[in-house]
């Protein structure tokens, strides 16, 4: 096929790209974008396979091969381990722009072809590309708690990272200056690498949201400098689509939490508590199942909050059942969603829509604060920061001025624990001692699981 | 292709890119996600052009490896998205 042909097509496959991120505006047109999406891929392949240089297919064809016998089974994960399948695959995506980008370097080298422009968008391309792959391989680990959660920090790290972002710069503005400089080129390779993993590794658990949404970015991005080595107009416009997603909720994630990305990325949040334990203790009330049922049984209204201690107790499935039990009585029972509740943007959405919980049930942050007040039952499932009043009045709070859910001002809250720790960011709660609230200790599983058997066994005195 | 044409594709399409993502229901954000991974693997196209030609054996086997790498997102991005995009339902099903 001609290269104007294949030109041709793949404009057709930029216009379905666009379509398939449209149509994810609405859940009941969002199926229709995956489609579109398979099928702008599907003439992008095939598309670029006929290219009049492609010569030999056997390399291609057993790489293809390979790529969807581990791809299948990646998409099988259990839905609580789907942040750390998105940033295994921003690492396969960031891998895959580095190598080509290694690849085309060495190519046009030995052609004569190195122009200072190929070499500043292959500098990109490398740099985003290989740090994008080491940093969501740290992400990943972290995620499925290989590595360390908590921020990992030493002194004059952040002294560290700049001069590696500003050696890295410096050598990629001496290899554009002068592509002579071949030697350097490796060393901007072993850098990207190095740059990856020190940049996520003081990144903790509850920032992951903004991390993977980040990386997501970066990912985009290398298609996009791949797109500007290559010349190829179908890689920049994928790309920029994919580095605008992510830059989109990277942004909904800092504001959701009231903090800039560098804070975020140097800040190392959740290290640095000043252990100010003030002030008398209060004890925080507990209740039994009994207590919380009938509760529950004499409310009009209640909110559930879901935070990441219910994915990571599974216990999606059992909140259903009480959803079940307390709708069966009448009872009105909304899903309160945090933005950054989770490890991923959306997160808390996905495991309740797996639980089988209508998506019209799912409110957001600020479309429930307001009614708050006329909530007789708030139930706190595995949430902690999210929930906690200090950010809308302690100053001295690290999370002070981040949005929160209003859950305290509930009539009744009910917390669903471990036990008393503090939550991720080590900060103290104290809507837990607060005079309406119980706590349910234990399991969010076994809490909820109990806590739908009390109330399907009393037959309902509401 | 110039590079100024170039920059001016980008440009366009980041401008889509940001319109198209703000109007994507919350719900969906990480149904979204996937997706774009999926679609950020169209860099399978860069690793074909790398893989496929008759040129120096090395760049053939760094551009296979990439297209295994792109292939893995495309096929396991689409997959779990749908898989999570069957989820979301309105009403109740009837039991």
């Amino acid at each position: 096929m001609s290269l104007q042909t294949i030109d041709l097509v793949y404009l057709v496959s930029a216009a379905l790209f666009i379509f398939s991120l449209k149509w994810m505006s609405d859940p009941k047109t969002a199926r229709n974008g995956v489609f579109a999406g398979v099928a702008a891929m599907t003439l992008a392949v095939v598309g670029t396979l006929l290219r009049p240089d492609i010569t030999s297919y056997t390399w291609i064809f057993i790489a293809i091969v390979l790529g969807t016998v581990v791809g299948v089974p990646l998409s099988w994960v259990p839905l609580t381990a789907v942040p750390q399948r998105t940033a295994l695959s921003h690492a396969f995506g960031g891998l895959a722009a580095g190598l080509v980008g290694i690849g085309k370097y060495y190519l046009f080298l030995h052609d004569g072809d190195l122009t200072a422009f190929r070499t500043g968008a292959i500098v990109f391309e490398v740099a985003l590309g290989l740090m994008t792959c080491t940093g969501s391989l740290v992400a990943a680990g972290k995620l499925q708690e290989v590595l360390p959660t908590r921020p990992v920090t030493y002194p004059g790290q952040n002294f560290v990272n700049f001069s590696l972002i500003g050696i890295g710069v410096l050598i990629g503005i001496a290899l554009v200056v002068n592509p002579a400089l071949t030697f350097l080129f490796p060393v901007l390779i072993v850098l990207a690498l190095a740059f990856g993993v020190m940049l996520v590794m003081p990144i903790g658990g509850a920032d992951m949201p903004t991390v993977i949404s980040l990386l997501n970015s970066y990912a985009g991005l290398a298609a996009v400098a791949m797109g500007f080595v290559l010349e190829n107009k179908l890689l920049i416009v994928a790309g920029a689509l994919d580095g605008s997603s992510g830059l989109i909720l990277s942004i909904i994630m800092c504001r959701a939490m009231n903090r800039s990305f560098t804070n975020v990325l140097f800040g190392a949040f959740g290290q640095v508590q000043a252990a100010a334990a003030q002030g008398e203790q209060k004890v925080a009330k507990s209740a039994t199942i009994e207590d919380a049922a009938q509760i529950l049984e004499n409310a009009d209204r209640v909110v559930i909050v879901p935070g990441y201690g219910m994915a990571v107790a599974q216990a999606q499935h059992r909140v259903r059942d009480v959803f079940e039990q307390l709708t069966k009585k009448g009872i009105n029972v909304q899903f309160a969603v945090h933005p950054v509740a989770g490890r991923m943007p959306g997160h808390m959405n996905v495991l309740l829509a797996e639980a089988e919980i209508p998506y019209d049930k799912l409110v957001e942050m600020d479309d429930i604060n307001p009614e708050m007040s006329q909530v007789d039952v708030c139930i706190i499932l595995g949430a902690n920061d999210v929930v906690n009043p200090a950010a809308r009045h302690d100053k001295s709070s690290p999370i002070y001025g981040m949005p929160i859910i209003d859950a305290d001002k509930a009539k009744t809250v009910l917390a669903n624990k471990r036990s008393m720790d503090p939550g991720f960011a080590g900060i103290e709660n104290e809507l837990y001692v607060a005079p309406n609230t119980l706590m349910l200790f234990g399991d969010s599983k076994v809490v909820m699981g109990e806590l739908a058997k009390a109330l399907s066994g009393e037959g309902g005195g509401h | 292709m110039d590079f100024v044409t170039a920059l001016f594709v980008f440009m366009l399409s980041t401008f889509i890119g940001m319109d198209v993502i703000r109007r994507v229901s919350r719900l969906l954000h990480t149904p979204l996600m996937s997706l774009t991974n999926a679609i950020s693997a169209i860099a399978i196209v860069g690793a074909i052009i790398l893989a496929g030609p008759q040129h120096d054996q090395t760049s053939n086997i760094l551009g296979a490896i990439a297209v295994f790498a792109s292939t893995t997102n495309i096929i396991s991005g689409f997959l779990i998205t749908d898989r999570m995009l069957k989820m979301f339902k309105k009403k109740e099903p009837g039991k």
